[in-house]
């Protein structure tokens, strides 16, 4: 079916329009909603107009196929539970890395359109660089959903001359590109292509496997960055204006998400990405700590909070694993029934993505205006009765404050400590995800339940 | 020692230098005390109330000057156009002068002063130490101004402060803004809050938030950080941005509050404009703005200083004389503060005064002394300076022009230097880079890249407004987009390479996973951000 080039423009721009209304939507819950329907009439519109434009047979195996990915699609994200998002959003990146890889190579095989001169060599450099950014979303994506699922142990894999290697894959792959543009045989130009290719999977394998389980946050909004990175490559190589776009958007955005996960950590972008953690400093951790464990049981707890007037609940990775949120909202609502004044304070890296932490508490329907940030309310613990910590450990760690040689320095931590009492709920005594001791444990005011957080929690409740 | 206090001759002024009860405490301190027949008229003293403490009454204006070993003045002296002579003519040579002086702005009088051999204390002059609280007429002045300023608007205001219900209906509180929370200021707060009103309050300075808070008023913040404390505990000028975010509040608040009370000064400069012409404009009718900046003149684009304006249907009282509207009660404790700096200099109670020019109190008070010119005094060591115990800065009701303090232009310097430093480098390295491209890069090419440099622009803009709870939706939602990239498999799946056809399938197949994967999963998460 013949289009007029002019009609399909339009199109797209429309559907870009649509997708900067779909991000702009986020900026509140009530514009949110319709946002997300912006951004999937745009999807249609792109879809719909480039298959009437370009598509001039095999429509039963695209139907076949877009119904068939449409319906794996939907059933995964329905059957996802809320705590395995990060996983989710892991493999769906993975998915965009190699749909960018297979375009790359398609478009290189592609013999139909010539190109001359500067304008070859740009479109083939084009096409190395999205097959490249792909290649290692894929691999990085795939790998991290690993990590988060527990495939693959969250510690980081510290290859001895890790950054020589890195090192090396990089000069390698500029090298390989360096032939493949000046390559004029296509057989030989493919092969060159194809030995990026695996340099550049094998770079997303390691970059990820060497960085910590606490860092997921940055991985994955890095990842999410270089996904649309290599949508917009593919853009260019296809002289597609919507993918530019859209890439673009995508990439800036995971590109911001990155910098404020690594500024919550006071971590260097660069330092993340180079892996380890803590590698930079002394042996490991501060100096240990030393003080008594102060245990606590339910009954004592639920005395502890029936006295309370100001409690604010601290939540972390641990209540995801627990699946504790909706026990945790149960408390919440009994509590406020009580007359008490319950909010929730939220560090920006608790969880394993950003704004985990808040999509888990309002799937347990935590009204969200008592629903905090970590700077909106980290002066208000001293006014706080019972701090409540579920599963965080790191962001709570006073170390961050006291101890300038400890890795995680000069991180910002909720001040739970300059509260009245703490009551921190814990498996065990193992350090978190930085491997650091944690102080606030031994505190005078902090008092331990230990055990599984959805366990105590519901006891908790019930005790209430 | 005989102290005399004669009649204050300003124009318009009612206040005078002492009260009945410190004339009778400066007789019980051995001193004698002349004070001029009708004196008290304005501040409405008779002369007898002062002749039953033990003062002696003067005649007339003359006796009274050339009476005084010590005298004792609101404002600074002028010339009597009754008698044809100046006042300071009128003392003895060589005796004693307290009083406001503003040695600043008035060079002259301190050259006549100094030629006269007289040994002055300026009561502007007092430094802003923790001791000298009780010498300090500045803010017990700008206390009255803030009282006063609060009864000024409910006179021009034509209903009730408090709210009220009656059987003829609800009646709602007035609104009342005030900025600048100095001594005035919290006066002002104190006087709307007991009349019944709403009060919400605005200062620069971030520590007096706890002093707005403690008087039970609303303390209005910006969304910004800037530390507005200057010297002595006086704000000081802030930078572009933060006025902006200042007028933009000042405007959203003009459509609400029905009484504005401003009291923004900052020494050394003329009052910030804070209230505009289209602020005026967007007040309801009948509100009332009181201007208690106005002799510097003024924080509202319309205050005429002295007078009462009406425009765009508000009164704008520019009064600058509140002070001595109150005449009774700021002469009583401006008295007081005399009478607690006479007793620095007289420590034996003996009726005489010593200047003690190594007491850092007397040392910054005294600005002329026995003929020397003593102004301005020697800075006093750091550490000394105290935030005074009632916020600091206090409005000064009969200051010509405030004292020169050169407290700004540090902040905007650094922000320069640091801006050069962080931004010029990455700037020229992007730009010689650009330069770069351009000269190889052909056309269709340049196409694509401004696309891409505008979108990326246009990212960075949406994404920082996004709230951070939904930066989970925001990933999915921004993994469904990239998967655009389906469009690139969509041109190439109807190919005759069997090849690339087989790789476009794939590509359809796992994107399409992705797309409804990612906007499904996104509208699920959005579900239960609802309410």
């Amino acid at each position: 079916m013949a289009m007029s080039s002019s009609l399909v423009t339009v199109a797209y721009l429309a559907s870009a329009v649509l997708f900067i209304l779909a991000l702009g939507g986020l900026s509140s819950n009530e514009t949110a909603r319709r946002g997300n329907l912006f951004g999937i009439i745009g999807m249609i519109i792109a879809v719909a107009m480039t298959i009437a434009a370009f598509v001039t047979r095999h429509y039963e195996w695209l139907v076949a196929l877009m119904v068939a990915g449409g319906v794996i699609g939907f059933i995964l994200a329905r059957r996802v539970q809320m705590t395995q998002m990060p996983e989710l959003v892991a493999i769906l990146h993975s998915l965009v890395g190699l749909a960018a890889v297979l375009i790359g190579f398609a478009t290189f095989l592609d013999a139909s359109v010539e190109y001359l001169g500067v304008e070859k060599t740009i479109h083939e450099i084009e096409i190395y660089i999205g097959v490249c950014i792909g290649a290692l979303t894929f691999t990085g994506s795939v790998i991290a959903y690993g990590k988060l699922s527990g495939i693959i142990g969250g510690q980081p894999m510290m290859l001895p001359a890790r950054h020589w290697l890195n090192l090396a894959i990089l000069i390698g792959v500029i090298v390989v590109g360096v032939k493949f543009v000046g390559e004029t045989d296509h057989q030989q130009a493919t092969l060159l292509l194809l030995a990026m290719t695996v340099l550049a999977l094998v770079f997303g394998i390691h970059m990820v496997a060497a960085i910590g389980g606490a860092d997921m946050p940055v991985v994955i909004s890095m990842l999410n960055s270089y996904s649309g990175w290599a949508a917009a490559a593919t853009g260019f190589m296809l002289s597609n204006d919507l993918l530019i776009v859209t890439g673009a958007l995508v990439g800036s955005s995971g590109a911001i998400l990155s910098y404020i996960m690594c500024r919550a950590m006071n971590r260097h972008f660069i330092s993340v990405i180079a892996g380890g953690f803590g590698t930079g400093g002394g042996s490991s951790a501060g100096p240990s700590i030393e003080g008594e464990v102060q245990a606590i049981d339910t009954p004592v707890m639920a005395d502890l909070l029936n006295n309370a007037k100001n409690v604010m609940i601290v939540p972390g990775y641990g209540m995801a694993t627990a699946q504790a949120q909706h026990a945790v909202a149960d408390i919440t609502r009994t509590l406020i029934k009580k007359g008490v004044k319950v909010r929730f304070g939220i560090h920006p890296v608790a969880g394993r993505m950003p704004g985990h932490m808040n999509v888990l508490l309002a799937e347990a329907k935590v009204p969200y205006d008592i629903v905090f940030e970590m700077d909106e309310i980290n002066g208000d613990f001293p006014k706080v009765d019972v701090s409540i910590v579920v599963g965080a450990n790191d962001t709570v760690n006073p170390l961050a404050q006291e101890d300038v040689d400890s890795p995680i320095a000069g991180m910002p931590v909720l001040e739970v400590w300059k509260g009245k009492t703490t009551v921190v709920l814990k498996r065990s005594m193992a350090a978190g995800y930085a491997g650091v001791d944690n102080p606030l444990f031994v505190k005078e005011n902090t008092r331990m339940l230990f055990g599984d957080a959805r366990d105590s929690l519901e006891a908790l409740s019930q005790a209430l | 020692m005989k102290i005399a206090i004669p009649a204050e001759i300003h124009q318009g002024e009612n206040r005078l230098a002492t009260s009945p009860e410190v004339v009778g405490k400066l007789i019980a301190a051995g001193f004698e005390v002349v004070v001029e027949s009708d004196a008290g008229k304005g501040a409405s003293i008779g002369d007898d109330v002062f002749r039953g403490m033990g003062a002696e009454i003067a005649r007339d204006t003359e006796s009274t000057w050339a009476a005084g070993d010590l005298i004792l003045k609101v404002r600074p002296p002028e010339f009597n156009k009754e008698l044809g002579r100046h006042e300071i003519d009128l003392m003895q040579e060589g005796a004693h002068l307290i009083s406001f002086i503003w040695p600043a702005q008035n060079e002259e009088l301190m050259q006549h002063l100094a030629e006269r051999k007289l040994t002055v204390q300026a009561m502007d002059s007092i430094p802003r130490i923790s001791r000298a609280q009780k010498l300090d007429a500045l803010s017990s002045m700008a206390n009255i101004a803030g009282y006063r300023a609060v009864i000024e608007a409910s006179h021009q205001f034509k209903r009730f402060v408090s709210g009220q219900i009656t059987a003829a209906g609800k009646v709602d509180p007035a609104k009342v803004l005030v900025i600048g929370a100095g001594v005035a200021g919290l006066a002002a707060i104190g006087t709307a809050k007991s009349l019944g009103a709403i009060v919400r309050a605005f200062d620069t300075r971030p520590e007096v938030k706890e002093q707005i808070l403690s008087m039970d008023a609303e303390f209005l913040e910006l969304d910004f950080e800037e530390d507005g404390t200057g010297q002595g505990g006086y704000a000081k000028v802030m930078s572009k941005e933060f006025v902006a975010a200042e007028m933009e509040l000042f405007a959203r608040q003009a459509y609400e509050v029905d009484i504005i009370i401003t009291t923004a000064l900052v020494p050394g400069k003329p009052a910030p404009k804070l209230i505009t012409r289209g602020m005026l404009e967007s007040m309801r009718d009948g509100s009332v703005i009181i201007d208690l900046a106005s002799e510097q003149g003024g924080n509202c684009e319309a205050t005429v200083p002295g007078e009462v304006v009406y425009k765009h249907g508000v009164y704008i009282v520019g009064y600058t004389d509140l002070p001595s509207r109150l005449a009774a009660q700021s002469s009583q404790l401006y008295a007081t503060n005399i009478y607690n700096l006479i007793m620095e200099m007289c420590p034996q109670k003996d009726g005489s005064i010593t200047v003690d020019m190594e007491d850092e109190v007397i040392r910054g008070a005294t600005v002329v002394n026995r003929g020397e010119i003593t102004w301005p005094p020697p800075p006093i060591a750091v550490g000394a300076e105290r935030k005074p115990s009632f916020g600091g800065q206090a409005i000064k009701p009969e200051q010509d022009d405030a004292k020169a303090q050169p407290t700004t232009g540090v902040v905007v310097a650094s922000e320069i230097s640091r801006f050069s430093k962080s931004v010029w480098f990455p700037l020229i390295l992007g730009g010689l880079a650009l330069f770069g491209l351009g000269q190889v890069a052909p056309p269709s090419f340049m196409v694509h890249f401004t696309v891409f440099v505008l979108s990326c622009f246009i990212g960075y803009m949406v994404i920082w407004n996004v709230s951070p709870s939904l930066h989970t939706p925001l990933m999915s939602v921004t993994n469904a987009i990239s998967s655009i990239i389906i469009l690139g498999a969509l041109t190439q799946i109807s190919s005759g390479n069997s090849l690339i056809y087989i790789l476009a399938a794939i590509s359809v197949f796992i994107t399409c996973i992705n797309i409804v994967g990612g906007f499904s999963v996104t509208q699920r998460m959005l579900q239960m951000f609802r309410g």
